[in-house]
């Protein structure tokens, strides 16, 4: 039980040890990068950004997913979402933190981060999505916090509320689609000059980060009394569905006009990620992890009867995930800056150093989240069950 | 005394030429007239500034002094690691700078020919567009600036650049620097830098270092909207190609071919 676990169970002081640790070799490293330089990443003047910036890219859509559950929830009603409303909500806290993190230490000049507030540039699109993330970030705090707080009071929430909430919801749509401008508005890169960015980004949001959800809620029923049900998870798996099917059709749309147009420009970024050209491949290993585990998860999705299992649905959960964190999390931004705009090849391979900031920062997510979550089961605990004497660990 | 190879008299004697140091070697017999210290008072002005790069005369001296030149008066380190080069001047191939346009059975001379590159100081440039703090802009003379004091180096300019023109410094530059010329600022590390036709320089009523130490000539430095200028002569009387031109950037280097 997880608030049994905080007054003192070894397992939970363990899960945060572990985190803590985690944190604290990657704040080191970060040191050790303030003093030397983003030299010490595997970065370089082909590739001006790496797994820092594409964690960012991939967590905005994790962030923006939320609206996957409030949306349902709040414009139509769904009540079955009423239970893991708040957990996406907090999942969506978390991430935007560990957005706003990965691009601060992408910083060369990280003391001089203000600059972007002191001269606001509305023509730069990250100028935008500071904007947006910060935006969205109170909105989902001010929004879980009231409705969490009346229903701990069991009292329904202030009626101001109702238009925030509402505004949530456009407002998600936004920070991954001003994210999407970052790379689309370029006409130096042709890999992301496609007007589908966007959409795309949008459709593996709604299917990674959902399809997230649905492992948290299932290890929140395996460590705390509060069972989010089995109408949600259901609810939540057929949006993984569907979101999954639009994003391999929007790739698909993307591999028609690159190769039926045949533009080198365009092509020759997919025949480096697909294929590897001249010798340079470090990535084509990855994408085809990516397009099988991206396939078999979505078959095991499609069949009814496969998905209404949880176990395997746990499964086809898992190999979405992997296969759309490797698609945006790595690929998505890499093979934009291979070849660089004078023909070069120049492969970027993340450094130990890099990724260990990279972990630490999503430590502090996980750190992040398991608090949140932990209030947020407490309250639900306490309003949705009645009062257990004798409390005992739930298995399995 | 160490004897010294061509190379290195290349480029001390460029630099000692621009700089308009006293007592240099003697420039080499392709040196011109035009590649002297040239004195000059008040400050140079223009409504569009831009180069012309002739490709015929372009040498391969005028490559290894105009950028050593310019890398050395503008202390810009000299980092052997690829990765985390900068460069403000460099020459590459034909063939790779007009990817677009190279047909495949172009004079050969053509094909093998290395072409100077830098910041085409962009009449449309998409990397001050992006700058989340407007550490780079241009300029009403069309020079794209950069202030090394505001840019909190997020890269997003190199990003936007079409041509590969920006560099990041991924580490302290200082200790790459060989003798610093005092005159002119370092950088510090994780901050964008790039050429800026010399913008330093033309406030003296000097030109662009590369311009004036070019020993051939090849590098002609003017006022596009001034009809009697020499960038502007060259563009009527021969026939020039910029990079990239469809991505609608408008470069204001020009190449004769």
């Amino acid at each position: 039980m997880l608030e049994n676990a905080l007054k003192g169970s070894p397992k939970y002081w363990g899960w945060i040890g572990v985190l803590m640790i985690v944190i604290v070799a990657g704040f080191l490293f970060y040191l050790r990068q303030v003093e030397f330089g983003l030299g010490i990443t595997g970065m370089s003047r082909d590739v001006n950004w790496g797994f820092y910036i594409a964690q960012f890219t991939f967590l905005v859509g994790i962030a923006a997913s939320a609206v996957m559950v409030v949306l349902p929830y709040y414009l139509h009603n769904y009540i079955v979402f009423g239970k893991i409303t708040i957990l996406g909500e907090f999942l969506a806290i978390s991430s935007v933190v560990t957005c706003i993190l990965f691009v601060t230490v992408d910083l060369g000049q990280p003391q001089r981060a203000i600059n972007i507030i002191l001269y606001p540039s509305p023509r730069s699109m990250l100028f935008w999505d500071m904007v947006v993330l910060i935006g969205y970030f109170l909105l989902n705090v001010v929004i879980s916090r009231v409705t969490l707080d009346a229903e701990g009071k069991s009292i329904s929430p202030p009626g101001w509320i109702r238009p925030v909430i509402y505004l949530s919801i456009p407002w998600a749509i936004s920070i991954h689609t001003v994210t999407a401008f970052i790379y689309c508005g370029l006409g130096g890169r042709s890999f992301w000059l496609s007007a589908i960015l966007a959409p795309r980004f949008l459709a593996s949001a709604f299917a990674s980060g959902p399809a997230l959800l649905i492992l948290l809620c299932l290890l929140v029923r395996k460590v705390t009394r509060f069972d989010p049900g089995k109408e949600p998870i259901q609810k939540l798996a057929l949006i993984v569905t569907y979101a999954m099917t639009a994003n391999v059709f929007f790739i698909l749309l993307e591999c028609f006009t690159t190769f039926y147009s045949g533009i080198p420009e365009h092509t020759i970024h997919f025949r480096y990620l697909f294929l590897g050209v001249a010798g340079a491949d470090a990535l084509t290993p990855w994408i085809w992890v990516s397009v099988v585990m991206g396939v078999a998860g979505l078959v095991l999705l499609l069949v009814p009867r496969l998905r209404e299992n949880e176990p395997v649905l746990t499964i086809s959960c898992l190999a979405v995930f992997i296969s759309l964190w490797i698609d945006k999390g790595l690929s998505m931004v890499i093979t934009g800056f291979v070849p660089s705009p004078l023909g070069e090849f120049t492969e970027y391979t993340p450094t130990i150093p890099e990724l260990t900031i990279s972990l630490g920062i999503y430590a502090i997510g996980a750190l992040l989240l398991t608090g949140l979550f932990k209030i947020g089961v407490k309250v639900k605990e306490e309003t949705n069950r009645p009062p257990v004497l004798v409390s005992k660990a739930r298995s399995g | 005394m160490m004897s010294i190879g061509r190379r290195e008299f290349l480029r001390i004697a460029g630099t000692c030429a621009v700089l308009g140091l006293p007592g240099i070697p003697t420039p080499p017999a392709s040196a011109q007239p035009s590649t002297r210290f040239v004195a000059a008072s008040g400050v140079r002005q223009a409504k569009q500034w831009a180069m012309v790069v002739d490709l015929d005369k372009l040498t391969e001296a005028d490559r290894i002094i105009c950028v050593e030149t310019c890398h050395r008066v503008h202390n810009v380190p000299q980092i052997d690691n690829p990765r985390h080069e900068i460069r403000w001047i460099w020459a590459e191939s034909f063939k790779r700078v007009f990817q677009e346009q190279t047909n495949e059975f172009i004079p050969s001379n053509l094909l093998k020919r290395a072409v100077l590159v830098f910041c085409n100081h962009c009449g449309n440039p998409p990397c001050t567009r992006v700058c989340p703090t407007q550490a780079t802009w241009r300029r009403e003379d069309g020079i794209v600036m950069m202030d090394w004091h505001r840019c909190i180096g997020c890269r997003y300019c190199m990003v936007a650049c079409p041509y590969g023109s920006r560099s990041f410094n991924w580490q302290d530059p200082r200790p790459f620097i060989g003798m610093a010329n005092q005159d002119f600022s370092t950088r510090t590390k994780g901050v964008v830098e790039k050429c800026t036709f010399c913008a330093e320089r033309l406030d003296q009523g000097l030109r662009p270092a590369c311009v004036e130490s070019c020993p051939s000539g090849a590098l002609v430095f003017g006022d596009l909207q001034d009809e009697h200028s020499e960038v502007r002569q060259l563009l009527a009387s021969r026939f020039s190609i910029r990079r990239r031109p469809g991505l609608g950037t408008q470069p204001e280097v020009y190449y004769l071919i």
